[in-house]
C-alpha cells in the first residue's frame, strides 16, 4: 500500500507542473463543452454579430475522425459580442477533443482551435472508467481463474489485489515505453503479443527479486502470490489495451492503476461474501464454484449500474 | 493422469479432452472467455477454433523439440511458442474473419494466457512424441470448443429464441441471458447442473453396490 501511495503522489505532482491543455489561439479567450450538445467559446475582443451567428461558418469535428463533421444547428453570440454558445444537433461525445474551425470571423481570416475537456479529468475518468464503470473482472470478464481461485479469504484476496495492482502498474509502464519507443519505430506492432507478455513475465520476475531483497516482510505475505500473475489474462490485457488505444504514457498508467485497483475491489467484495457463504446453508450441488459464479453475477449485475456514469 | 504410453490409440486422447477432462466444466480453467463472449454459439464457435489450432500448433512444436529444451527454461519456452501461434492465428483471423474477429475483441489476443495451453505442454506435450501431442492438442481443444459451444447454445436459445442466427422458438424466452453478465449464472448453473449429475450416478452406484 505504502508503494501505491508514493506512486500516486508522484503522479499528482507531476500534473501540477503539466503547462496548460491545448492552449488555443490568443483571439479565443476559453473553449469549453456546455451542456451535452453545445460548446461555448469567449472571444477577447466582440466580434462582428451577423457573421459569427451563421451557423454555416463554423466546421467541427473531432480530432481524429476529421471526415465526420458533426452538424452545427445554431450559433448564438451573446449581447456583449464577446460569448457564443454553439449548438449541435447531436450529444458531443466529451471525452474527445473536438477541433472547431471558424471561416472569415475577423477580417477573413480562417480560426481553427480545439477543445478538450481538462486533462485532469480526462486521466481521472480512465481512472473511474477501470475502476468500476469497466470494471476487469465484472464487465470485461478478465482474470477470473485467479478472482476465483483466490477469493476465498479476505486476507489472501487483498494481498494478491495489491501484488496485481503492482505488477500491473509497472509491467503497462515497461510496455508503453518498449512499444512506443521500439515496436512502433520498426514497424514491429505485430510483435506486440510476444513483447508484451515477455515483459510481463520479467516484471513479475523483477518484483520477485527485489521484494525479497528490499522488504523480506512483505514478501513472505506476498510473494505466493506473484506465481500465479504470471500467466493471467488480467495484466497481458493491459499492454493490449494501452496499444490499441494509443494511449499515452500517463494514461497508460491510470489505466493501469485503475484497473489494479478495480481487481482489488472485486477480489474483496467476493472475499467478504464467499466467507459468510460458508457459513450459509447451500445445497451441496452449488457448493464451492456454483455458488461463487452466481454470487459473481450479481454482482456483475450490479455494476451495470455504473455504465454512463461520467464525473467530469 | 499418467502419460506413460505412448501407443494410445487416438479416440482415448480424443475422448479424454471431451468428456472426463473436459477444460470448462471439468478442469474449470480458461473462464474468461466462456462467461464473456459466449452469446452466440457463433462466438464459442470461432474462438473455439482459435483455441484448438493454438493448441495443436503448440503441443506439436513443443513436442517436436521437446530435447532441444532445456527443463530451466521451459516455461519461458512454452509461453513464447503459444504467444508465436497465437500472433499467427490473431494476424489471420484479423485478415480473413474481419467481422468475426471484430466482435471476439481482445480474447483472441487473451489466449496466449489461457492456463489450459499451457497446462497440456507441461503435462503432456514435453514427454510425448508429436502424433500423440497431436491428438491430445485436438481433444483438449475441442472439449474447449464443445464447453463454448454448450454454453453458447443455451444463452443464445433463452437470450433470442435463436440457433446460428436463425430464428428457432420464434420468441424471445429470457432476454436476460444475452446479457454479458448472464454468462456468470449460465457457467454456475451448468456446474451445478453437473455436480448433481455426478451425485444422482454416484447415489444409484451407491444403491445398487
Amino acid at each position: 500500500m505504502k508503494i501505491l501511495k508514493i506512486l500516486l503522489s508522484a503522479v499528482l505532482l507531476a500534473l501540477l507542473f503539466l503547462p496548460a491543455w491545448l492552449q488555443a489561439t490568443e483571439f479565443i479567450e476559453s473553449a469549453a463543452f456546455s451542456g451535452k450538445n453545445g460548446i461555448a467559446v469567449a472571444f477577447a475582443v466582440p466580434v462582428d454579430k451577423a457573421a459569427a451567428a451563421e451557423a454555416s461558418r463554423y466546421t467541427v469535428f473531432e480530432e481524429n475522425d476529421p471526415d465526420i463533421k458533426l452538424s452545427v444547428t445554431s450559433a448564438a453570440l451573446g449581447s456583449d459580442g464577446r460569448s457564443l454558445q454553439l449548438l449541435f444537433a447531436e450529444p458531443l461525445n466529451s471525452t474527445k477533443t473536438h477541433v472547431v474551425r471558424v471561416q472569415g470571423l475577423e477580417g477573413g481570416v480562417d480560426l481553427n482551435f480545439k477543445v478538450a475537456k481538462p486533462y485532469f479529468g480526462h486521466l481521472f475518468s480512465i481512472l473511474v472508467a477501470a475502476l468500476v464503470i469497466n470494471n476487469f473482472v465484472f464487465t470485461k470478464y478478465l482474470g477470473l481463474c485467479v478472482f476465483f481461485g483466490t477469493s476465498k479469504r479476505k486476507k489472501t484476496a487483498k494481498g494478491m489485489g495489491v501484488v496485481f495492482t503492482i505488477v500491473m502498474v509497472a509491467s503497462a509502464s515497461m510496455s508503453w515505453l518498449f512499444y512506443r519507443f521500439t515496436l512502433i519505430p520498426f514497424h514491429l506492432d505485430f510483435l506486440q503479443i510476444v513483447v508484451f507478455i515477455g515483459l510481463v513475465s520479467l516484471t513479475v520476475q523483477a518484483v520477485d527479486t527485489i521484494l525479497r531483497k528490499v522488504n523480506p516482510v512483505l514478501f513472505n505475505s506476498f510473494g505466493v502470490y506473484l506465481v500465479l500473475v504470471i500467466a493471467n489474462c488480467v495484466i497481458i490485457a493491459v499492454p493490449l489495451i494501452m496499444s490499441s488505444l494509443n494511449y499515452n504514457f500517463l494514461e497508460t498508467f491510470m489505466l493501469a492503476l485503475g484497473a489494479g485497483g478495480g481487481f482489488l475491489l472485486a477480489l474483496y467484495l467476493m472475499s467478504s461474501v464467499r466467507e459468510r457463504l460458508e457459513l450459509a446453508k447451500i445445497p451441496p450441488t452449488f457448493k464451492g464454484l456454483p455458488i461463487a459464479f452466481i454470487v459473481a453475477g450479481q454482482f456483475a449485475l450490479a455494476f451495470l449500474g455504473f455504465s454512463g456514469l461520467q464525473l467530469f | 493422469m499418467t502419460t506413460s504410453s505412448n501407443t494410445k490409440p487416438p479416440w482415448e486422447l480424443l475422448s479424454r479432452g471431451i468428456l472426463s477432462e473436459n477444460p470448462i466444466f471439468r478442469l474449470a480453467l480458461s473462464m474468461c472467455p466462456a462467461v464473456g463472449i459466449s452469446t452466440t454459439v457463433m462466438n464459442g464457435l470461432m474462438l473455439g477454433v482459435a483455441v484448438l489450432l493454438v493448441q495443436v500448433f503448440s503441443s506439436v512444436t513443443i513436442s517436436l523439440f521437446k530435447n532441444q529444451i532445456h527443463p530451466r527454461i521451459r516455461i519461458p519456452t512454452y509461453t513464447l511458442t503459444i504467444a508465436t501461434w497465437v500472433t499467427v492465428i490473431d494476424l489471420v483471423m484479423a485478415a480473413y474473419l474481419p467481422g468475426a474477429y471484430a466482435k471476439m475483441g481482445i480474447f483472441i489476443k487473451l489466449i496466449v494466457a489461457f492456463a489450459i495451453i499451457t497446462m497440456r505442454l507441461e503435462m503432456f506435450a514435453c514427454k510425448e512424441n508429436a502424433t500423440d501431442s497431436f491428438w491430445d492438442g485436438v481433444g483438449m481443444g475441442l472439449g474447449f470448443m464443445v464447453g463454448m459451444v454448450v454454453i453458447g447454445f443455451v444463452r443464445e436459445l433463452l437470450g433470442s429464441g435463436a440457433i446460428l442466427g436463425y430464428d428457432v422458438l420464434g420468441f424471445k424466452p429470457l432476454l436476460f441471458f444475452i446479457l454479458p453478465s448472464a454468462g456468470f449464472f449460465v457457467v454456475g448453473l451448468m456446474m451445478a447442473f453437473f455436480n448433481w449429475v455426478e451425485l444422482v450416478y454416484k447415489r444409484r452406484k451407491g444403491i445398487q453396490l
